[in-house]
């Protein structure tokens, strides 16, 4: 008895370390992938072909940009605060692979189960514009101070209502835990009854990850590269990967908390598919969108993005919060 | 301001007005029949006033001539160094030349620029060139050449070649001195570090800026993201064009006009060849001009195309260019069909143009003018119908007409302020009044509306290939001259005299008569023209270059004070310069 319960012990010890490497690992792995993918759809979307010289359909050219960063300079700025300018980038991929810790991929598959996994989301989502202010701030570079200061009130806003267009799943399952809230939607995927809190999620998703039309911080035909201009090597790659690690987080958490996540049909062939695939597929559609959505949108100006975030989007997350608080009250 | 187009007068209606006021003014003629003056230094104002109340209202270009090597001036006055001036009427439809002489022992004239404001950089640039003092001055300081830059480059003396001068060098304490001289001094540019209740922060924009479409930089003095004042830089991309004008032979001057405005291609040939044709009393038949037609129209799409498509990249819509770039090149295979170039084919020449037309011209133009209506339709609400994109750019950048005319804007950024005025209607050239197209214009003179008249200008010139297609004329592709360079093929070498004409041609160039010539035509981005004063030589005397984007850059602060950064990056974008066209 007592050898077995050891066993047994051991083996979920096991298990959770392979689990938390192989989630890492593939999280990150993912988001080098993504930027292939990213390239590789804007060609075709832009009928011109993208990076396909490496490897089988261009597929080893994340391999190869990677090595090209690591042998770069690792430069750091004389004018620089060079322990702030360090710090930045690691507290930008730090935040983004921490948050995915909650991310229920599959039965059996994800990091941890916290009580409060959508508040620990919120929370090292929110965190992650130090990074951009102190990568800006320690700079000590004029476009990268505008960038900083961009990206602060951008993220903060945005911010705001991040959190309130959650709030209406919440109010429905009555759960911060995300497993929890997957399970509550084996009768119905909550992308119906919380349309407007979706969207809003998900605009402020690529609000968060600086994303084109909301990439103002580093909005390139303005600020050169924003905030991390005087980034380079291995830090500047930190601050990318961050960045498509926060898409790939993006797309996650819409699945988990609108699209059902790892659920799929239950009939015919299709129940014997395991359920990470579909949670696979439907967070690689959004990340396609996503692509897509950068491939199309100029991008607004700065007074205009913060406008639209606190006088249209704000208010419909409170006209939603509302709805949604009437409906579960009958 | 009246800009109602009155009836034109007599040729010589202007001179007969300024003349009454002026009587000792002293009258030139010109192989251009362009009415022409010369005043005296001290009334130079005062003419200037004139000429503006009698409808004058655009400065179109002040430079100047260092005539102390120049034999044949018959009939104009004393002058060691000639100041030009030359302004445009829109309800005359006529030019206007003012000359003023000047010497070298007293080496100034009064500033102009309280008349006309783009009278600045236009001074400035004569100031450096030259070495004129332009008294009264608002910002008497090096607009085009460094500030620690020893002579003054346009003068006769100042050496044209490396090899004539001394071999290059750097020493150390003169590396320091040419840096010390960069550095950035606020009060120089005009601005202030501190305002009431505000420190201000400086942001150089440039010379390498993703934006900026070359080498162009703008000093920004900014509240926040808020654009108290902005001052370009230019002269990053001044490679001497007018002085290698006087050093190559009429012919082999050809290929530089190409890399003037780098996205017009064989426009730039155009004046450059009807002013050196002009002088040469040569007549092209009507093949010849409308295959030049056509192949100015191609380019005028080529270089609109780009404008397009980069208008929208900067304003962050990333696939456009990409979509206008696949018909860029069916077009460009077109004109490397035809031209066996493709940005810079090099293509006319004095006196025609450098082959005929291929067998087969037409068949890859009827097909890009079968598929460009769809596409362009796609383009045109992919860019102009987005919303983002019309919040970014509607009422952002505004001028007026009046205000076009102040800082010399021509071409679309004029007609986008409503004002039809395009100088292939109002004075054809090279067989234009044979085309049937519009004039396409917009209201508001914003940034959105400047994008929208070119979009509309494609589909003309689309209209104008049409119908060069449809009625090409028959007869030689070169003019039958013998000043014609170089001669046909068939009629050289047949005996001495023949071999000996075209060997001549081939390696000093052809003489061009003496005289003055200046033929404005309506390139991709506004007026350009070539102001040629030959000495009867076989080269130029001196070869002016009137380029649209130098005055439209002079423009920017006027009308982005107070805007913010990314307002700026907008109006960059809707105004279509190049920045070789403006440094030359």
């Amino acid at each position: 008895m007592n050898d077995i319960g050891t066993s047994a012990v051991q083996s979920t010890w096991l298990l959770n370390v392979v689990n938390v490497v192989a989630i890492l690992v593939f999280v990150v792995g993912s988001a080098a992938f993504t930027t292939w993918v990213e390239r590789r759809m804007l060609g075709i979307w832009q009928d011109r072909y993208g990076p396909n010289r490496v490897g089988p359909f261009g597929v080893l050219q994340v391999l190869a940009d990677m090595i090209k960063l690591l042998w770069k300079e690792d430069w750091v700025p004389s004018f620089a605060d060079k322990f702030v300018f360090v710090v930045a980038p690691t507290i930008a991929m730090f935040v983004v692979v921490a948050a995915f810790a909650v991310v229920p991929v599959a039965p059996g598959i994800g990091v941890v189960d916290l009580n409060v996994g959508l508040l620990f989301f919120l929370a090292m989502t929110s965190l992650g514009v130090y990074a951009v202010m102190f990568g800006a701030y320690a700079s000590d570079n004029k476009y990268a101070l505008l960038g900083g200061l961009r990206a602060a009130a951008q993220m903060v806003s945005y911010e705001v209502f991040m959190g309130l267009s959650l709030m209406g799943v919440v109010m429905l399952t009555g759960t911060f835990n995300l497993r929890e809230i997957v399970h509550a939607q084996e009768d119905g995927w909550f992308f119906i009854p919380q349309f407007i809190g979706m969207v809003i999620f998900f605009i402020a998703g690529i609000a968060e990850s600086h994303r084109t039309p909301f990439d103002l911080p580093e909005a390139e035909h303005e600020l050169t590269a924003g905030f991390h201009t005087e980034y380079s090597g291995m830090k500047f790659g930190m601050f990318f990967i961050g960045e498509y690690v926060s898409v790939l987080l993006t797309a996650a958490m819409m699945t988990v908390l609108f699209f059902g996540g790892w659920l799929g049909p239950t009939w015919g062939f299709l129940a014997y598919i395991p359920p990470v695939f579909w949670f696979l597929l439907k967070a690689g559609i959004l990340v396609l969108l996503m692509i897509l959505i950068r491939g199309s949108l100029p991008r607004p100006r700065y007074d205009q993005l913060m406008a639209f975030g606190w006088k249209a989007m704000l208010p419909l997350a409170m006209v939603n919060l509302l709805i949604t608080a009437v409906v579960v009250l009958l | 301001m009246s800009i109602a187009v009155e009836a034109t007068q007599e040729i010589p209606g202007i001179l007969i007005e300024l003349l009454s006021a002026f009587p000792d003014l002293q009258e030139q003629s010109c192989a251009d029949a362009m009415p022409t003056v010369w005043a005296t230094k001290s009334q130079i104002k005062n003419v200037l006033k004139k000429a503006k109340n009698l409808n004058y209202p655009l400065l179109y270009d002040i430079t100047a001539i260092d005539e102390r090597v120049r034999d044949k001036r018959v009939g104009q006055p004393e002058s060691e160094f000639t100041v030009v001036y030359q302004l445009l009427s829109f309800g005359r439809n006529e030019f206007l030349r003012i000359k003023v002489a000047l010497f070298d022992a007293s080496l100034s004239i009064a500033s102009v620029s309280d008349i006309y404001p783009n009278a600045n950089w236009y001074e400035r640039e004569c100031a450096d060139m030259f070495g004129i003092v332009f008294e009264g001055h608002p910002t008497p300081y090096p607009l085009m050449i460094p500030s620690t830059w020893k002579g003054h480059p346009l003068r006769k003396e100042h050496p044209a070649r490396a090899t004539e001068m001394e071999p290059f060098s750097l020493p150390d304490e003169i590396q320091d001195e040419e840096q010390e001289a960069l550095r950035f001094d606020p009060h120089k540019w005009g601005m202030t570090r501190h305002g009431d209740n505000t420190d201000f922060m400086f942001l150089n924009l440039g010379p390498n800026h993703p934006s900026v479409h070359g080498v162009f930089r703008i000093a920004l003095q900014l509240d926040g993201e808020e654009i108290v004042d902005a001052v370009p830089d230019i002269g990053y991309h001044h490679r001497g064009a007018e002085k290698m004008a006087e050093r190559q032979a009429w012919h082999s001057y050809m290929p530089y006009t190409d890399r003037i405005d780098y996205l017009g291609g064989v426009m730039n040939n155009l004046p450059y060849c009807m002013a050196v044709e002009k002088l040469a009393g040569i007549k092209v038949n009507d093949r010849i001009k409308t295959i030049r037609i056509m192949l100015c129209e191609m380019f005028r799409i080529q270089s609109h195309f780009l404008f397009l498509g980069t208008f929208a990249q900067d304003v962050g819509q990333m696939s456009p260019i990409f979509y206008i770039f696949k018909d860029r090149e069916f077009l460009f295979n077109i004109i490397e069909t035809i031209t066996g170039g493709r940005m810079h084919p090099s293509w006319f020449r004095i006196g025609g143009v450098a082959q005929d037309l291929p067998s087969g011209w037409d068949i890859k133009i009827r097909e890009f003018l079968k598929m460009m209506p769809k596409n362009l339709k796609h383009y045109q609400s992919m860019i102009m119908k987005n919303r983002i994109l019309k919040q970014r750019t509607v009422g952002v950048g505004v001028y007026n007409t009046e205000e076009a005319f102040e800082w010399g804007v021509t071409g679309g950024g004029l007609r986008a302020t409503g004002f039809n005025w395009d100088i292939r209607k109002a004075m054809p050239y090279s067989g234009y009044e044979n085309m049937d197209f519009e004039v396409p214009t917009a209201t508001n003179g914003d940034c959105y509306d400047r994008a929208a008249v070119r979009f509309e200008e494609v589909w003309q010139s689309l209209r104008i290939i049409e119908q060069c297609l449809k009625n090409m004329p028959a007869g030689s592709y070169k003019a039958d001259h013998p000043l014609t360079t170089p001669p046909r093929k068939d009629r050289t070498m047949m005996d001495i005299e023949t071999l000996i004409h075209h060997f001549v041609h081939e390696s000093w160039g052809p003489a061009i008569p003496a005289g003055e010539c200046c033929t404005p035509i309506e390139a991709t981005k506004g007026l350009n023209s070539y102001y040629i004063v030959s000495d009867g030589g076989t080269t130029s005397y001196r070869t002016r270059i009137r380029t649209p984007s130098f005055a439209h850059l002079q423009q920017i602060p006027s009308i982005s004070r107070g805007m913010m950064v990314a307002d700026l990056i907008a109006i960059i974008a809707s105004i279509d310069f190049v920045m070789a066209d403006v440094d030359r």
